[in-house]
């Protein structure tokens, strides 16, 4: 087994990503508190963990458990999901153009659109912090980007 | 959205998931740097003590990698864990602190090494001893040149006055931040206790 590097390099390293993801999934409001429990909990496991190849995917994985969390706590209906709802979330303060738009997206192509052009993350790593196949990831980017294409027109 | 705002509520996100680390007792490894008359050293301790100092001629990434293969990977930056060693390392740069109350954390060094680092450790501010002495007290007269790496290999140096050693002639010898460094100590030493 190769060495894991310091806990602080993927602080260093990812954190903003985790960041930009949560404010995805939970909205800006709560995306600190999600991101302190990713930590948190990567933390906790992190001297155990086997396979260190991708260790952004792994926090996002975990980023994305919290954020499922987050959502059962507060009663709303769970990320991943199936179906898309089709009930548009709203941040509480919608900022500027397009990233307004994005906001108004339903969570899962929401979460996409961000993890591919805020993130740059390739589809496949989409899909891991999604916890959807890479089809599944592929097709909420297609629809969220179908639908902004709509929105801005 | 601007990016401004993301990184500064990621540092925020950041410093409280630290402390909360902190109270949990996750950090196996907590370091800040600190600023010295030398250059920036590195200081990192476990819930032991204080384990490793890095000087400023030494290549913070690499030993931050070897303590999490040594010791454990959380490895994390927590300034507010090391304000004590700060504060103390502070008062000794300005000739104001003569002894180090610090618990250390000697796991980096085994055997006839660490027996070597502490009879360093009880060498008394402002004074000098040699590599020979310091083999005898660890128990090996003989061992002048294996004194002298173990001094060398010292993980905690300016706590453990590895700077303090010299050789029989008085000659400076060696030092991991460099000669001059060694030469400062010793002059910083000699008038704050004069």
């Amino acid at each position: 087994m190769t060495a894991l590097p310091p806990f602080q390099t993927l602080l260093d390293e990812h954190a903003a990503t985790v960041m930009a993801v949560l404010r995805g999934a939970v909205g800006r409001a709560d995306a600190e508190d999600c991101s302190q429990e990713t930590f948190l909990a990567a933390l906790r496991a992190y001297p155990k963990l086997e396979d260190d190849r991708n260790l952004r995917g792994w926090l996002l994985t975990i980023a994305q458990r919290k954020a499922v969390d987050h959502h059962r706590a507060n009663g709303r209906q769970p990320l991943p999901l199936a179906e898309p709802p089709e009930v548009a979330v709203l941040d509480p303060e919608p900022s500027d153009g397009i990233w307004t738009a994005v906001g108004a997206l339903p969570p899962k192509q929401r979460a996409a659109v961000a993890l591919r052009y805020a993130c740059d993350l390739p589809h496949g790593e989409i899909a891991d912090a999604l916890g959807c196949s890479p089809e599944a990831a592929r097709r909420s980017l297609h629809e969220g980007l179908k639908r902004l294409r709509k929105e801005l027109a | 959205m601007t990016p401004t705002s993301n990184a500064s509520a990621t540092a925020g996100a950041i410093e409280r998931f630290t402390a909360r680390a902190a109270a949990e007792g996750l950090l196996d490894v907590a370091y800040a740097r600190a600023e010295s008359p030398f250059g920036e050293l590195l200081l990192a301790q476990t819930p032991k003590g204080l384990v490793r100092v890095g000087l400023p001629n030494q290549d913070a990434e690499a030993l931050l990698g070897e303590l999490a293969a040594k010791v454990s990977p959380r490895v994390v930056e927590a300034p507010a864990e090391l304000d004590l060693v700060r504060r103390e390392l502070d008062l000794y740069f300005t000739g104001r602190l003569k002894h180090f109350d610090l618990p250390l954390d000697w796991r980096l060094s085994q055997g006839f090494r660490r027996r070597v680092l502490r009879a360093i450790d009880r060498i008394p501010y402002g004074e000098t001893r040699s590599y020979t002495e310091m083999a005898t007290r660890a128990g090996n007269v003989r061992a002048v040149r294996a004194a002298g790496s173990a001094c060398g290999s010292n993980p905690i140096p300016l706590v453990v006055p590895c700077h303090r050693v010299l050789r029989t002639s008085g000659a400076l010898g060696g030092y991991g931040g460099g000669l001059p460094m060694k030469q400062a100590l010793l002059e910083l030493e000699r008038g704050a206790g004069g």
